[in-house]
């Protein structure tokens, strides 16, 4: 997964603070965590920095596809296997006589499903890293056999 | 709720929305059971004989024709039909005097013989997930094979006695020859050299007797022995890669199971593939007393070797093929000499033994357009009803036409 410091290598680096940031770092975190665009750094589309903008723009494509958790699916790598859906300790306290037992989800109150073979996610606001309250859990990127989840 | 037929788990919690030509949407379907039910809308068989289009009759008579007039048949497969279908091929078998075989020898016979006679202890899933603190996968990969393997039975789910499950109370161990999908979620893995499980019983047996193991690294060897002792309920999930690697030795796998025994519960589950593999073995060996490769030659059943597919692939002259697909299964030798006989498939899909048959009889498939029961790889009986319609018939009517025929 890409981290901060990879995007703060490829930032200008001239700490003009335009982005509101008082340095460079600090936009690179935001990014990491999408709170900010790259078009919030007017520095980096001055021509001479163009490589790194089209690198920048690549590095930070797969953030896009992720929830509001930050949560990135591969759909080609997973195995459909559940393991997920059954550790998710929010699947767990939802649906105890479905998912608990390692059945498939009887509510509809659960976060992971399998459907077509495949992991979704639903209700995200029920995720425990959701908001700015939200906590480091990772339930279900710890149980994946594929790493077919994970969180930016 | 339908049933899938893609492994040995017969997952019973799919539920199916249809719409027209397809499915519209199916929840809990694992990666593998959902290209499987994806078959049923893929490449049909139809009616063949000698490679022209009949119809479903004709290619009945002609399998009957083929059947009657052989002096050795060999019917084979078996793994990927109802036990219904099973049952009425074993009356076939003894009715033409045939040879009747799956491909167990080749894989996980030796295992299933001990299981289903008694030999090692064994119990069902639903133990494993209420009672186990221990799983062993060995020389088995179910993330790969049997995808919910974990989640529904073996380490992820809550047990009634197991409320904090994989986070505080189960050990899940892997002992493979290569780091398998698996072995990323072991809580411990061991790496054997291909060939080397006999090696690692060993290591196993010294350590639960106090001593120090020969084998690996002593310390890990030695924190294991401390995990199997203190075992409240262990499960052992063997899978084709220990049978091959013991081989004739599988009396060391009897041991170790012995002396665990004598310390803590350690039960057997054998991870075969197909999903009623376990079926085949169980009616067998309740028919006729042994699990697989019998001969309805003489006037009681025969077993062994010679009554292989192997031998009997070069001994027979003619074949009937049924929920499997020998000519990309099984070895080369053996695939080779099966297609050189005359042979009659029966299958819903079309397949490298199907295209090479001299009759194909295109069947419903089980679990989405036919009904039956199967057993789960632990021995629980698991029944299905159709979920789609067809006009095709199942296995099980097929050969009962045959056997009225012949
Ligand atoms: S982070 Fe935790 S709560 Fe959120 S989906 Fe994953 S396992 Fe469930
Ligand atoms: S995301 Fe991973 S754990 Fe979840 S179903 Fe897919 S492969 Fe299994
Ligand atoms: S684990 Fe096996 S039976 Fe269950 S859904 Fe997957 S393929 Fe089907």
């Amino acid at each position: 997964m890409v981290s901060a410091m990879e995007i703060y290598k490829l930032l200008p680096n001239s700490a003009c603070k335009e982005c509101g940031f008082s340095s460079c770092m600090a936009l690179a975190v935001a990014l990491l965590n999408r709170e900010k665009k790259l078009e919030d750094c007017p520095a980096l589309f001055d021509p001479k920095y163009a490589d790194k903008l089209k690198k920048l723009q690549e590095l930070l494509e797969p953030l896009q596809k992720a929830s509001e958790t930050g949560l990135i699916i591969h759909e080609e790598k997973c195995f459909g296997c559940g393991n997920c859906v059954v550790a998710c300790p929010v699947n767990v306290a939802a649906d105890p006589t479905g998912c608990a037992v390692g059945q498939g989800p009887k509510s509809d109150r659960v976060i992971l499903v399998v459907e077509d073979g495949v992991v979704k996610c639903l209700n995200v606001k029920e995720c425990r890293r959701f908001g700015p309250q939200g906590t480091q859990c990772n339930a279900c990127t710890a149980t994946c056999p594929s790493k077919a989840i994970e969180f930016v | 709720m339908a049933v899938c037929t893609g492994c040995s788990l017969l997952c019973d919690d799919i539920e199916v929305a249809l719409k027209a030509g397809g499915f519209d949407k199916v929840k809990n379907l694992c990666r593998k059971g959902h290209s499987h039910f994806q078959t049923v809308w893929g490449e049909r068989t139809g009616p063949v004989v000698d490679g022209q289009e009949v119809s479903q009759d004709q290619a009945i008579e002609r399998a009957a024709e083929i059947l009657k007039d052989a002096k050795r048949p060999l019917l084979l497969g078996w793994a990927n039909t109802s036990l219904e279908a099973q049952s009425v091929g074993i009356d076939l078998a003894r009715k033409l005097g045939a040879t009747i075989d799956d491909a167990s020898p080749f894989c996980q016979g030796l295992l299933m013989e001990r299981v289903l006679t008694g030999k090692l202890p064994t119990c069902t899933l639903d133990d494993v997930r209420n009672f186990a603190d221990v799983s062993l996968y060995w020389g088995s990969d179910p993330s790969n094979s049997h995808p919910r393997h974990l989640s529904r039975f073996a380490y992820y789910p809550r047990g009634s006695k197991r409320q904090k499950s994989y986070e505080e109370e189960r050990t899940m161990i892997v002992v493979d020859v290569r780091r398998s999908s698996t072995v990323e979620l072991a809580d411990m893995f061991f790496q054997v050299l291909p060939g080397g499980d006999a090696d690692f019983i060993a290591a196993v047996t010294s350590v639960l007797d106090g001593k120090i193991p020969k084998f690996g690294d002593k310390k890990r060897m030695i924190e294991l022995g401390k995990l199997l002792k203190k075992t409240e309920f262990g499960a052992v999930f063997p899978g084709p890669g220990l049978v091959q690697s013991l081989g004739g030795k599988m009396d060391l796998l009897d041991g170790l199971l012995e002396r665990l025994n004598q310390l803590v519960p350690f039960k057997v589950i054998p991870v075969v593939g197909h999903y009623n593999a376990r079926g085949f073995n169980q009616l067998l060996l309740d028919q006729t007393g042994f699990v697989n490769q019998v001969s309805f030659a003489g006037d009681k059943p025969a077993h062994g070797p010679e009554c292989s597919v192997v031998e009997a692939a070069r001994s027979c002259d003619a074949c009937l093929v049924i929920g499997s697909d020998p000519l990309s299964s099984l070895p080369f030798g053996t695939a080779g000499a099966l297609s050189k006989l005359p042979t009659i498939a029966i299958d819903p899909c079309r397949t490298l033994t199907t295209d090479a048959a001299s009759v194909v009889i295109p069947s419903a498939m089980y679990g989405l357009e036919a009904g039956g029961s199967a057993l789960r790889m632990d021995g629980v009986k698991v029944g299905f009803e159709p979920i789609l319609e067809t006009d095709l018939p199942p296995d099980e009517e097929i050969l009962r036409r045959l056997l009225e025929a012949v």
